[in-house]
């Protein structure tokens, strides 16, 4: 998938099928590879964090958005800026916690589970779309923003709504000298 | 107009690539006769010219080459210390090639970790909160233009003062790496960048920015 060089901001669309398949097929490998789900959701986490740390910069290079300057105004640009650019839905945002640092994005609907029903049985505590919570970790981390990200609800499992929670940590440390 | 070199250095204030696009290269060789009419003095590892600029031999040119053979730091190739060699008469009629002396890689190392540093001070000294820290490093031979993304990552060309487009050039450039070195699998994040795609789109956005010359877009 080699672009030629001098390539403006044409967007290189690939099936998206195979996109969806490509995400089903890793997971499948990955409960057989792995028993539990703990474990199946682990190494998808980790798999976005890599995917979130490089992509970024994609991001920022391709989107060139000014630095946010809040919380609120970083789950804003995650919802309406990135997911909007990388898988073509918009999120909606809501602020869950008084102190200001917990956001969910709650979403209607979600490419990667086109195609899947429910979750067999025996995988029940499955999160099928980890792979993003570890993105969405990844890519804040690069920007000097620890978060937690986790399913707090999943269509898959019954739920009414798939809603991705960011927990915004504070670090201990004065991050003045580092933000520049 | 030209861009004479791009930098890029890490988080950590590491220089992970380098590209020396465009040297004006100012060697001249010539041959003398005793006694020599040129001043040189030793500094650092190297013969510099100290007085008696003349035919393009200028001051701080270091010498480059004897006879041919290229000087080892202070010492000829083989292995005779300059400054004796060039007081003997034996050795007269000699040529010897003077130029500017190029910079190591380590040299460049040292000198982006310390710009690294003053990048950080710069913002630091700023009477605003949450200044940028040095955009553009002006002398009279070039510019140095650096551009920090969010992400810490710094990109510095180096260019012909009137040349123009180079912010539009610093974008690129970061793209080019979020495409072909972020994107390329096996680059680990803050190594030194080995990568032939990055390093042909690079020489690429280069030409196209200098092609577009001082009436180019942007600043």
């Amino acid at each position: 998938m080699s672009r030629s060089p001098g390539r403006k901001q044409e967007n290189h669309k690939i099936s998206r099928e195979l996109f969806v398949l490509t995400y089903g097929a890793l997971v499948a490998q990955l409960c057989k590879d792995y028993e539990k789900d703990e474990d199946v959701n682990t190494c998808l986490d980790r798999m976005g964090y890599s995917i979130g740390v490089r992509l970024i910069d994609d991001f920022l290079a391709r989107s060139a958005v000014k630095k946010c300057r809040s919380y609120s105004e970083t789950a804003d640009m995650i919802a309406q800026v990135a997911f909007k650019t990388y898988l073509g839905v918009t999120p909606s945002v809501s602020c869950s916690s008084a102190a200001g640092n917990e956001f969910s994005l709650i979403l209607d609907k979600n490419p990667l589970v086109d195609f899947v029903e429910e979750l067999p049985a025996e995988r029940a505590s499955l999160c099928y779309c980890n792979l993003l919570c570890g993105v969405i970790r990844g890519a804040l981390e690069m920007v000097h923003l620890a978060a937690e990200v986790t399913f707090l609800q999943d269509r898959l499992k019954g739920d009414a709504v798939t809603e991705i929670g960011i927990t915004f940590l504070r670090k201990p440390e004065d991050r003045k000298h580092k933000r520049n | 107009m030209a861009i004479f070199s791009v930098y890029v250095v890490n988080k950590a204030g590491g220089l992970i690539y380098q590209l020396d696009h465009y040297a004006p290269r100012s060697d001249t060789e010539k041959t003398f006769s005793f006694p020599l009419d040129l001043v040189l003095r030793p500094h650092d590892e190297r013969v510099v010219v100290a007085f008696g600029q003349r035919d393009g031999i200028r001051v701080g040119h270091a010498v480059l080459a004897i006879n041919g053979a290229e000087v080892n730091g202070r010492f000829t190739a083989d292995g005779k210390d300059v400054l004796e060699f060039l007081g003997n008469a034996a050795n007269y009629p000699v040529s010897i090639r003077f130029g500017r002396h190029r910079l190591s890689s380590n040299e460049k190392l040292m000198l982006a970790s310390m710009f690294h540093s003053l990048f950080a001070i710069g913002s630091q000294l700023s009477p605003e909160v949450g200044s940028s820290g040095i955009e553009m490093l002006e002398t009279d031979t070039f510019k140095l233009h650096c551009f920090q993304t969010l992400t810490g990552i710094k990109f510095m060309v180096l260019a012909d003062p009137r040349q123009t487009g180079i912010d539009a050039l610093l974008r690129k450039i970061y793209e080019i790496y979020s495409d072909f070195a972020l994107k390329n699998p096996f680059y680990s994040l803050e190594m030194p960048i080995r990568c032939e795609l990055f390093d042909q789109n690079l020489k690429l956005a280069l030409e196209v920015a200098e092609k577009a010359g001082p009436f180019g877009p942007g600043s």
